[in-house]
């Protein structure tokens, strides 16, 4: 089998294996089920893994249906990528893999007639993400977005019994659907223009023409759909209403991988569709973007702190984590993506074990409010010590690979805009410090017992049904051990020397516009050379400077006697802002666009 | 006249939108979000419009008669699919929330905030 017929099989393994299991599900015994899906989602890695090791330190190009460039004319669907694109549909595959191995004695009960559901659904999200993660043509890319989102509306509100899941799916799903249908307003314009539909295919048709309002307004829509999937604010009010409410295997393939692909998107199109000449200037991509990374970093970091519901918690620290990739990719420089890269494998591991661990405690208590679980998590020692390991890491704690990633980042920040270390130092000390304070109450019982005060509102997190029901209260093996083995994987992200070399000079060919359009259209292309990405002394002192930090904020926030204050003031306007009402936030997402379209438009 | 379209397109869209923030009913949201996506079938048929062409069949016609551009019609198609499943979907997670919690109104939704 040739390198190009592993692209399309890696959408069409899941997809398959999503028909078999809705079909085949209820008509098997549980186990049987289980261990089908497993096999597909495992067939799915191995597919990925063999593209990995065969693209090698080049790109990977499949025309679907031998519908190939005539002429330099094309209607046919290219599947094109490099190892980053690869890289995250691999870690999507590797995820779901988790989460199926997870869920094996998730959902004892499932409804009777419709066994199975659960995970077709998932292998149907898996194959959204990695058919979005893989493609090399806008249109498609759209039917894939909403394919993914689709899916992940319908796993948000998986459990009918409570109003807050349906609330959480229906805000996800309007407000994702919406921007989704922008983003096919722009492509509109563009295929108006240059009767292209592909990324490389419209670029160089774009060459040809000025940057006027067309494009500026067709640049501002398409990017509308990935950067509210990726939850860059004021966009990403539906993430923690959805995050806080969706089963917990389902957090973790959202957390972990869905919101980066959204940024994901919006720097690759950026790069190959808009950064050439007469396109978007690159200062003016930079500035904007960095401006919104910095914004949406902050106030995730801000809103991470104030929750008491550990979902939510984890949910606004992936908006501020996002921020910090947007940073890295508004950067634009070869090293800056590299560590990116380097941050959401990293970051996917972390996460992802977290929210496992607040599912082995909602098991367990009915519970995933902070407060009300105060010191009961002692009888889950093991769960205590993945938790903090899990803050630490989000903190950036070396040798874990989010601070690795993030020294890296920090490095090409800091030749540009040095004060943007202060804000990825501070938003990881922030996120890491909630966790760990979280960690410390629930699991160690730590400081005073948490008052309730109601002068915000506020989403508790108590009185969840507890998705798990069985006569025996021991938590199932795999909810504990695949947490662990996630961690581990966010630590071996770190440590392997070859992942950062490997993702370096893939970062290094995702920076190259040419080079991609060359791909696409059969030329060679000689690459640069690939960005250093390995471990500093400075980038040691960094991430142990974040971890210092967050261990301050966590200590203190149990131990030092409470202050009111002038905080209180600036940040309750800001959660007021978090209604959970779709009608705000559709507001929102207008005011977003109007305020790229302005901020873009002032500075051509 | 083009820019009519794109301006018909946009005013749809904008429709949509507004009636998607002033909405006291879900089911009602929902329609809007129909009517914000049914801007992009009239932005891609505009784009695809030949004066004069016809559909783009050639079964008996000579190849030499100018048609309408067929890729954004398949757009379109796709668009409309996508479209009814996720319409669907949304008024299927409408449909459990009144039925089981009996309301529609987002007014009335106010588990998750803060």
């Amino acid at each position: 089998m040739s390198t190009a017929d592993l692209l399309p099989l890696a959408i069409a393994i899941p997809l398959i294996g999503a028909a078999f299991s809705a079909l085949v599900g209820s008509r098997l015994p549980r186990v049987a089920t289980d261990l089908l899906v497993t096999v597909w989602a495992a067939a799915g890695v191995a597919d990925l893994v063999v593209l990995w090791l065969r693209t090698g330190d080049g790109r990977a190009v499949s025309w679907l249906g031998g519908w190939r460039l005539r002429h330099g004319e094309s209607v046919g669907i290219v599947l094109v990528n490099d190892r980053i694109g690869i890289g995250l549909a691999l870690l999507t595959a590797v995820l779901v893999l988790a989460v199926i191995a997870y869920s094996w004695r998730y959902f004892d009960e499932p409804p009777a007639e419709h066994a199975g559901t659960f995970p077709a659904l998932i292998l149907l999200f898996d194959a959204g993400m990695c058919g979005f993660a893989l493609t090399g043509d806008l249109f498609n890319a759209f039917v894939f977005f909403e394919l993914m989102g689709a899916v992940a509306y319908a796993l948000t509100g998986f459990r009918i019994e409570d109003p807050r899941p349906l609330q959480g799916a229906l805000t996800f799903g309007v407000i994702n659907s919406l921007a989704a249908y922008g983003s096919l307003l722009g492509i509109g314009l563009l295929y108006a223009r240059t009767g292209e539909l592909g990324f490389a295919q419209i670029s160089q048709k774009l060459t040809g023409h000025r940057a006027d309002a067309l494009l500026l307004t067709a640049f501002v829509l398409v990017l509308t759909g990935p950067l509210v999937k990726g939850a860059v604010a004021p966009f990403h009010f539906w993430l923690p209403d959805a995050h806080a409410v969706a089963p917990t295997p389902v957090c973790m393939l959202l957390s972990g991988v869905m919101v980066e692909l959204g940024v994901y998107g919006a720097a690759r199109i950026y790069w190959i569709v808009f950064s050439g000449p007469h396109g978007i200037p690159q200062h003016v991509f930079h500035d904007t973007f960095v401006a919104a990374g910095v914004l949406t970093a902050l106030v995730g970091a801000v809103m991470c702190w104030k929750q008491r519901n550990l979902k939510r918690m984890l949910a606004f620290s992936t908006v501020s984590h996002v921020g910090m990739f947007l940073v890295g990719l508004a950067l634009l420089t070869p090293e800056a993506t590299a560590g990116t890269a380097l941050y959401v494998a990293g970051h996917a591991g972390a996460k992802a074990a977290l929210f496992g661990v607040t599912g082995a405690l909602l098991d367990r208590f009915g519970s995933v409010d902070e407060h009300s679980l105060y010191g009961r998590g002692r009888e889950l020692p093991v769960g205590g010590v993945l938790f903090v390991l899990g803050g630490l890491a989000l903190a950036g704690l070396p040798p874990f690979g989010t601070a690795l990633g993030k020294a890296v980042a920090e490095h090409a920040a800091q030749s540009h805009s040095p004060w943007l270390l202060a804000v990825f130092v501070l938003a990881s000390a922030a996120t890491g410090a909630a966790v760990l304070r979280a960690a410390l109450r629930v699991f160690a019982g730590a400081g005073r017992r948490p008052l309730d005060r109601h002068e915000v509102p506020e989403t508790t997190g108590g009185g969840e049904e507890p998705e798990i029901r069985g006569p025996s209260r021991r938590v199932p093996l795999p909810m504990l051990a695949v947490p662990a083995l996630l961690l581990a994987g966010s630590l071996a992200v770190g440590l392997l020397p070859a992942v950062s070399t490997q993702l370096a000079q893939a970062a290094r060919l995702f920076t190259d516009r040419v080079g991609y359009v060359a791909a696409v259209y059969g030329h060679s292309h000689a690459a640069g050379m690939p960005p250093a990405a390995d471990w500093t002394a400075e980038g040691i002192a960094l991430g142990l400077t974040s971890v210092a930090l967050a261990v301050a904020f966590a200590c203190a926030a149990l131990w030092a006697a409470p202050r009111g204050g002038g905080a209180h003031r600036v940040v309750a306007p800001l959660r007021r802002l978090h209604s959970g009402h779709m009608g705000d936030y559709v507001g929102w997402l207008i005011v977003g666009v109007a305020v790229l379209l302005v901020a873009v438009r002032a500075q051509l | 006249m083009t820019l009519l379209f794109f301006l018909a397109a946009g005013w749809i869209f904008l429709a949509g939108v507004y009636g998607m923030v002033t909405s006291r009913n879900i089911i009602r949201t929902v329609g809007c979000l129909a009517v914000a996506q049914s801007s992009t079938y009239v932005l891609l048929l505009a784009v695809g419009f030949r004066r004069g062409g016809t559909s783009p069949y050639f079964t008996d016609t000579s190849t030499r008669t100018p048609v309408v551009d067929p890729v954004v019609q398949a757009l379109a198609l796709t668009d409309v699919v996508v479209g009814a499943t996720v319409t669907a979907l949304l008024l299927a997670l409408a449909l459990q929330l009144r039925k089981r919690h009996g309301t529609v109104d987002p007014d009335a939704l106010t588990g998750l905030r803060g």
